[in-house]
């Protein structure tokens, strides 16, 4: 495990993190919106894991900031799929384009 | 000295009195408030006379002097080490007397007003608005502290421009209580200023500190202090005086007095005639030990006092109102209070004025409430202040005429009623001051006699009988029992006490118990002294008898052979059109249309810039506001990696 360099493991949680970006502003559907949001938390998530095991293996802090995160995620996820079912009901759409009235 | 806790009750009784008809009067007390503050103020009197008592001969004296006693001390708000603002009673020979004064008439007035004010729509008010005066007044007089006076000060201040306003569907009413407060206030501003220069330089409020303090350790400072080449203690003294002044209605303050008749008649008797309008003359007896320190501003309170009391009696032997000749009256004895002030020493026998102005300020309590009470007993039956309306009342109302001739006489200071020998103790000391000063004085008494007369005769002579009554506006008179006229008898009862009192109040012998350093001034009679001013004062009567006794045509020749002398003085000396050029010419041109422009155009005109500006920016900016959340993750990302930028670069 040590033979992979740094290097590789933060290129793919870069990867992952800009893949969720391009996701977040181009998808207009909004369950597309919140899978790309898992997939920038997840990048996040393996941030900590790498930092965690290469710069402090006697540590578990980053270990459990993933813990934490995952958890976080399953309840934002829980939320937003609530809110997107609300606004389903009331718009008939899960378009985020529809859903514009909160403004000025 | 045991002064219990009951000498508190005196003020706090009235206040009950006032939260209890004030809240719930209207409501439940329609008919009864006026025994309810009666009965209060009836304890309030006994516990005052009770005090008086207890001070004055039982343990008021140690060694042959009477002491000033703090009774009750309580810090209200300290600001530093020795200034603070307290709450407190204090007795020494003139709170006592003033106690006694203020319960007495009050109660007077309050049972009056029983008979008087009958029937009136808000008749809980006025007594919850009495009995507040009441108090006031009663916490004016007990004050320890300047501060305590000040408030108090106020407090009177505000009663009797609620009780001026009382018949507020009247503009004359109202446009007088509205007068009366700013003129007042006007003056309590120099009061103000007058407290903080003398706290300053005295380091306390407390009156008793004070005096001591600038009497010993201050007094160089306090001297040597000066601004325009005049010392801090004469410019502190005298600011003081001009609230006073404000108060007691002296020149050229004065002019609220004579408006504030549109009260109901038994609040001038109490209000502006007996307790509220002496406060003035008070403050400087408080601070008595302070003003002999400085001879210059005891100049100021002596010519102001005579020029008052001077112009007032010229006023009142021209007015037509009965009420406002009453008025000029009260102005007239104050100014005679406050020169005898002004004309006295601190110690032995120059104190004399001292004695003689708080005597004079006990006796004509009596005697001008009286007055005032009778003028009410009168106005009450022809329903009009005129003179011209009344005539031949004496078969009618008997009692009040008796009464009304004894406070007559009293106040002409004929012997042997109560005006007489305080008018002489006061002519006696200007006499050995200022011989100017009582040339003057002496004059003044016989107009004073004068006009009082006039006044009587103009009421009670004149003999035109009911007849006139009925031209009157009453249409009831005639059908009326003639025995009834005076009114009932709660209104017959306080003229005769308080005619009583002004027959025997004359010989108590004052100066035994009231003078400034408590050491008892033997008082003594000089028959020869005497002559001129009874003399005088029989002189005048003599003359308004000769010209008012009988209706004829004396008083108009009079008036036109005097010519312009008699209309400026019907006029007032043309003193409020003077003042009306000052405000609205020059005041209101000069100053307030220039702060009008500046508050409208560059105040409102900056608010108003600056809710504009926002306005327009806001509009401008509203777009980003689009409601679209991948606008919105867009703008919080690309902030995310400008601040990184910031970071990372910018703040190594």
């Amino acid at each position: 495990m040590s033979d992979i360099p740094v290097s590789n493991i933060l290129f793919v949680s870069i990867a992952l993190f800009f893949i969720g970006m391009y996701g977040l502003f181009t998808r207009r559907n909004l369950i597309t919106m919140l899978m790309s949001i898992e997939l920038i938390l997840n990048s996040v998530n393996i941030n900590f894991v790498v930092f965690n095991k290469y710069l402090y293996p006697e540590k578990l802090d980053g270990i459990f900031f993933t813990i934490f995160i995952i958890a976080i995620a399953a309840a934002e996820a829980a939320i937003a799929i609530a809110i997107i079912i609300n606004l389903y009901r009331s718009h008939r759409s899960i378009d985020v384009e529809d859903a514009s009235e909160m403004k000025y | 000295m045991n002064y219990s806790s009951y000498i508190a009750l005196i003020p706090l009784l009235p206040l009950a009195g006032f939260a209890l008809l004030g809240l719930f009067g209207r409501k439940y007390f329609k008919q009864s408030s006026g025994i309810i503050g009666t009965l209060l103020l009836l304890v309030s009197t006994g516990l005052a006379l009770y005090t008086a008592y207890q001070y004055f001969f039982v343990n008021g004296k140690v060694d042959g002097v009477y002491q000033s006693i703090t009774a009750i001390k309580y810090t209200w708000l300290s600001f530093s080490g020795n200034v603070s603002i307290d709450m407190g009673i204090i007795l020494d020979p003139i709170s006592v007397m003033m106690l006694v004064v203020v319960t007495f008439v009050s109660l007077m007035v309050h049972i009056f007003s029983l008979g008087y004010m009958k029937g009136e729509e808000r008749f809980a008010t006025y007594y919850a608005f009495l009995a507040l005066f009441t108090f006031s007044m009663l916490g004016l007089v007990v004050s320890t502290n300047l501060f305590q006076v000040y408030m108090f000060w106020e407090l009177v201040g505000v009663s009797s421009y609620l009780l001026i306003g009382f018949y507020y569907d009247r503009p004359s009413a109202v446009a007088a209580s509205k007068k009366a407060f700013v003129v007042t206030r006007f003056a309590d501003l120099g009061f103000l200023v007058g407290i903080l220069i003398l706290a300053y330089y005295g380091k306390s409020l407390d009156i008793k500190t004070l005096v001591e303090n600038i009497n010993s350790t201050e007094l160089a400072n306090i001297t040597t202090a000066s601004f325009f080449g005049i010392s801090a203690l004469t410019w502190g003294l005298t600011m003081v005086f001009i609230g006073g002044a404000g108060k007691s209605a002296m020149f050229p303050l004065h002019i609220w007095l004579p408006d504030a008749m549109e009260g109901p008649t038994p609040v001038s008797a109490l209000i502006h005639a007996a307790t509220m309008v002496v406060a003035g003359v008070y403050l400087v007896a408080r601070l008595f030990p302070l003003f002999t320190l400085t001879q210059s501003t005891l100049n100021i309170v002596t010519f102001v006092g005579l020029i008052s009391a001077f112009l007032a009696a010229i006023i009142a032997c021209t007015q037509t109102d009965i009420k406002r000749v009453l008025a000029y009256s009260t102005m007239s004895q104050i100014g005679y209070m406050m020169f005898a002030l002004g004309v006295s020493g601190y110690t032995g026998e120059a104190e004399l004025g001292y004695t003689a102005s708080m005597f004079h300020l006990f006796t004509h309590a009596f005697f001008k409430s009286l007055l005032f009470l009778g003028a009410g007993a009168v106005i009450h039956l022809v329903h009009s202040n005129e003179m011209k309306d009344m005539g031949g009342l004496r078969k009618y109302m008997p009692v009040t005429h008796i009464t009304f001739l004894i406070a007559c006489l009293a106040i002409a200071g004929i012997p042997p009623f109560a005006g007489f020998f305080s008018k002489e103790e006061i002519l006696l000391a200007a006499y050995h001051s200022n011989k100017i000063v009582y040339a003057f004085a002496l004059f003044t008494s016989g107009l004073t006699a004068f006009y009082m007369f006039r006044l009587y005769f103009s009421i009670f002579w004149k003999a035109k009988g009911p007849s006139m009554l009925v031209e009157a506006h009453s249409p009831s008179p005639l059908e009326r029992d003639w025995g009834e006229a005076e009114g009932p008898i709660s209104m017959k009862l306080p003229l005769i006490i308080l005619g009583a009192c002004t027959v025997i109040a004359g010989f108590i012998p004052f100066g035994k118990y009231v003078t400034s350093d408590g050491i008892p001034l033997e008082s003594h009679f000089d028959l020869v002294f005497s002559i001129a001013p009874v003399a005088f004062g029989i002189g005048g009567i003599l003359l308004a008898m000769w010209i008012y006794k009988k209706e004829s045509e004396r008083p108009s020749r009079i008036s036109t052979a005097l010519g312009g002398l008699y209309k400026t003085a019907y006029h007032k000396f043309y003193i409020d059109e003077i003042y009306m050029f000052i405000t609205k010419k020059i005041i209101f041109n000069l100053v307030g249309r220039p702060a009008a422009w500046i508050d409208r155009n560059i105040v409102d005109g900056a608010m108003n810039g600056i809710a504009w500006t926002t306005g327009k920016f806001s509009a401008m900016i509203k777009g980003i506001q689009s409601g679209r959340v991948q606008g919105y993750a867009l703008f919080f990302f690309g902030g995310i990696i400008v601040l990184a930028m910031i970071f990372l670069y910018l703040w190594k």
